[in-house]
């Protein structure tokens, strides 16, 4: 979908690469609720999502299910290769492999920066002291706060420890970055520092999910945006098209809602 | 014959303040240990270690101090484990504090918000170094004052090892009450040699937690 510049003059089919998240018949309920219904998602390396949706409609609970911070009831998450249902061992490898940045930024406030961008290298990869902090200062030069590394988060503004939080979960070195409303706590002036830093990541051909209400974003940034209702995916489409004429109802309703306000 | 109470007097009430901190310090190291992992047991995510840490704190938080070294006293011989009254103290004491410094740690692990460990098991962290780097030692900070009280409650404790026969401070005093006749000396002496223990570790953990406010 995204491989326009060689259209349709492409002789011989290229191999379909498998997803790097396979999400299959998914359940899960909070006691009696419902939350995420018989879900079915796969993302492609390098495909930038973003899932929108009114509150409560389970967008963040199924990004939350892809590192295995919910659990689910029924069906099935493949995330390159390894099957969440397949126990510790796999959810420990998943973990390694995907970023998450949280809507409460969650640093680690007895840490500095530079040590909250340390940690998990040398803890999960084992790599020496000296070469953490070499990677730590190289994401954080990236989202251009590097000045601040021997800071405590508190000394930080929401906007910039939002990107200490990117930062921190770019040394993992992950292949898929999970954002659950990243920018949903910030200052409206700082929410744009955050979305450039993101939108620098998607350029890089990072693999994306986004939960977000900056449709802006989804416009300009996604391959695919997601409508979520009632633990349902309702519409799946291209930016052009979900913007421009969603076909279902509600998605027109949620749309409606976001831009007469 | 009655003694004067002279400066040997007050020398042998001095001696018992060894054993006071001695059995102070062991009390707490001891449960120290057994209450981190009382405390971890209680904040686990497997509902039987969570069972098992609730009855042993509320069964040590239900019953007197007293009772419990009284317990450890007569009951280790019963299963065939002579015990002297240090052995003991230092036993029931143990277990005592461990109990204690367990609720105090699960309620500062918990106070630490739910995000961190998220973010901690988000990047990949095992249980131990969640707990180690990330979630301990916030909750430490949360902890200091309470279980620096807990402390001075604990040393203050230990005055009930005498009735077990332990000499330290309480006893030491109720000897040389008993041969000068001058109890209010006597105790009047040991209440002030607590206060010199223990005022100034209140004091200690006042300033401490006034400087980790400052700091976070």
């Amino acid at each position: 979908m995204n491989l326009a510049p060689y259209g349709s003059t492409v002789t011989a089919p290229a191999a379909e690469p498998s997803p790097i998240i396979a999400i299959s018949g998914l359940q899960k309920w909070y006691d009696r609720f419902h939350a995420l219904k018989d879900i079915d998602l796969d993302v492609q390396r390098g495909e930038r999502i973003v899932i929108c949706g009114p509150s409560g409609s389970g967008k963040s609970t199924l990004i939350r299910c892809i590192n295995s911070l919910e659990l689910y009831q029924g069906g099935r998450i493949v995330v390159d290769g390894f099957d969440l249902g397949d126990g510790e061992k796999s959810i420990d490898a998943v973990r390694g492999e995907v970023g998450m940045v949280f809507q409460q930024f969650n640093l680690f406030p007895h840490l500095t920066v530079k040590e909250n961008c340390m940690l998990a290298p040398m803890r999960v990869r084992g790599i020496a002291r000296n070469r953490a902090a070499e990677l730590a200062m190289t994401y954080l030069e990236r989202v251009r706060i590097a000045e601040q590394a021997e800071k405590y988060p508190a000394e930080l503004s929401g906007g910039q420890q939002q990107r200490v939080a990117i930062a921190r979960a770019l040394c993992m070195n992950p292949k898929v970055m999970l954002f659950d409303e990243p920018t949903s706590a910030l200052d409206p002036e700082m929410v744009k520092e955050v979305l450039d830093t993101m939108v620098g990541l998607a350029e890089d051909g990072m693999t994306m999910l986004c939960v977000t209400h900056e449709m802006g974003f989804a416009r300009s940034v996604a391959d695919r945006v997601i409508f979520m209702d009632r633990g349902e995916i309702i519409e799946s489409d291209r930016p052009g098209p979900f913007f421009a004429n969603p076909k279902n109802p509600r998605t027109q309703a949620f749309l409606g809602q976001l831009l007469h306000h | 014959m009655i003694r004067q109470f002279g400066l040997s007097e007050i020398l042998s009430i001095l001696a018992g303040v060894q054993s006071t901190v001695m059995l102070s310090l062991v009390a707490f190291a001891g449960g120290g240990i057994v209450g981190l992992a009382i405390a971890l047991m209680r904040t686990s995510e497997r509902s039987w270690l969570q069972r098992i840490a609730g009855s042993y704190i509320d069964f040590f938080q239900g019953t007197p101090l007293l009772m419990q070294l009284f317990l450890v006293f007569y009951g280790l011989p019963v299963f065939g484990y002579k015990v002297g009254p240090w052995t003991a103290v230092s036993i029931g004491l143990t277990l005592h504090a461990s109990a204690f410094l367990g609720e105090i740690w699960r309620g500062s692990i918990q106070a630490v918000p739910k995000g961190q460990t998220e973010a901690a098991k988000a990047l990949g962290l095992s249980y131990f170094n969640r707990m180690r780097d990330v979630v301990l030692p916030q909750a430490m900070r949360i902890s200091i004052a309470p279980t620096v009280s807990f402390l001075v409650q604990l040393i203050k404790g230990t005055s009930l090892a005498a009735i077990v026969g332990f000499v330290e401070l309480s006893r030491s005093a109720q000897m040389i009450a008993s041969t000068t006749y001058k109890p209010l000396l006597a105790y009047g002496f040991a209440a002030i040699v607590y206060f010199i223990i223990c005022f100034p570790l209140s004091r200690f953990s006042m300033n401490l937690e006034k400087r980790f406010q400052v700091k976070t």
